[in-house]
């Protein structure tokens, strides 16, 4: 049990201080490119950028970075699931309008 | 079950941290699904969703989002002063999360408030008879960020009674599993606002 548990990772302050400096930056970006007319790109870029966060809060603060593979997977499997409901609900709505 | 010095205590982070983020999964399809709809409705009407954005004030939006992610840096922090053996900044980095939640649901509180105040709410006089698309964004509008604001709400209750195991000791720089899950839910609360800051504020 004990080696288990001394297994843990211990993520360091500044780690999660840059990490936090990154999210900051990355919302004033979004702001910035909101409004600018600049086509579909305005929706694109958005959740480009929203996903780009995601990523680190899941990977530093919820630590996935550090835990073992079998994390990554599940996710993945999580990941392909959205991707296919998407394109199965996106064909219907193509299908009807 | 709690006594850390006991040999015979049986503990499983692994299958205990597991257990959330498939909990978690669950909680990130229930807003994949209304995040969707957004999507499909705003390349429906355009227009209406631009229009029904802007009446959105991004200043308290871009104020509750840096409340959010700061809350999260606090979470986070709280667990390594945790997994460090500090209790007492343990405790400090909690309360400032659970108080940057507070702050966020009473800002999420004056933003409804002004809105339901001007008829602009499910069924309201302002969107009665609205036909291009404002009252479907005004509609995924309330019911996606009032779930997150009940997610903010359930995730300070965790966070305060996790806060209350710091103090008695039952989560420790040995043990803290717990905190560690009641962190996990709070960050996916803080993902979820990520995605409904910018379709709700930004894409207009």
């Amino acid at each position: 049990m004990d080696a288990k548990e001394t297994k843990a990772h211990i993520v360091g302050y500044p780690v999660l201080l840059a990490v936090w400096a990154a999210l900051l930056g990355l919302t004033w970006l979004t702001v910035g490119l909101s409004g600018t007319g600049l086509g579909s790109f305005v929706i694109v870029a958005p959740f480009l950028i929203a996903s780009v966060k995601a990523f680190l809060v899941v990977d530093y603060f919820m630590h996935l970075k550090y835990e073992s593979g079998f994390f990554k997977y599940i996710l993945l499997i999580v990941l392909g699931t959205v991707v296919v409901v998407v394109w199965l609900v996106y064909q219907d709505v193509a299908y009807r309008y | 079950m709690n006594g850390t010095q006991s040999a015979h205590s049986h503990r499983d982070y692994t299958g205990s941290k597991i257990g959330m983020w498939l909990f978690l999964f669950t909680e990130f399809f229930l807003f994949f699904g209304p995040i969707l709809l957004y999507s499909i409705f705003r390349f429906r009407y355009p227009q209406a969703f631009i229009e029904a954005s802007r009446a959105l004030d991004t200043g308290v939006g871009v104020f509750n989002t840096v409340l959010l992610l700061t809350s999260s840096l606090t979470m986070a922090l709280a667990i390594t002063a945790m997994q460090k053996n500090k209790k007492g900044l343990t405790l400090i980095l909690l309360g400032a999360t659970v108080l940057a939640g507070a702050v966020f649901l009473v800002n999420k509180y004056f933003e409804w408030g002004a809105k339901i105040s001007h008829g602009v709410y499910p069924g309201g006089e302002a969107l009665a008879g609205n036909t291009d698309g404002g009252a479907i964004f005004y509609g995924l509008y309330f019911f996606a960020t009032g779930l997150h604001g009940i997610h903010v709400l359930a995730g300070m209750c965790i966070i305060i009674v996790a806060a209350l195991m710091v103090h008695e000791g039952r989560i420790n720089s040995k043990d803290f599993v717990k905190l560690e899950n009641s962190g996990l839910y709070w960050h996916l609360v803080d993902v979820i606002w990520i995605y409904l800051f910018p379709i709700f504020y930004l894409i207009r």
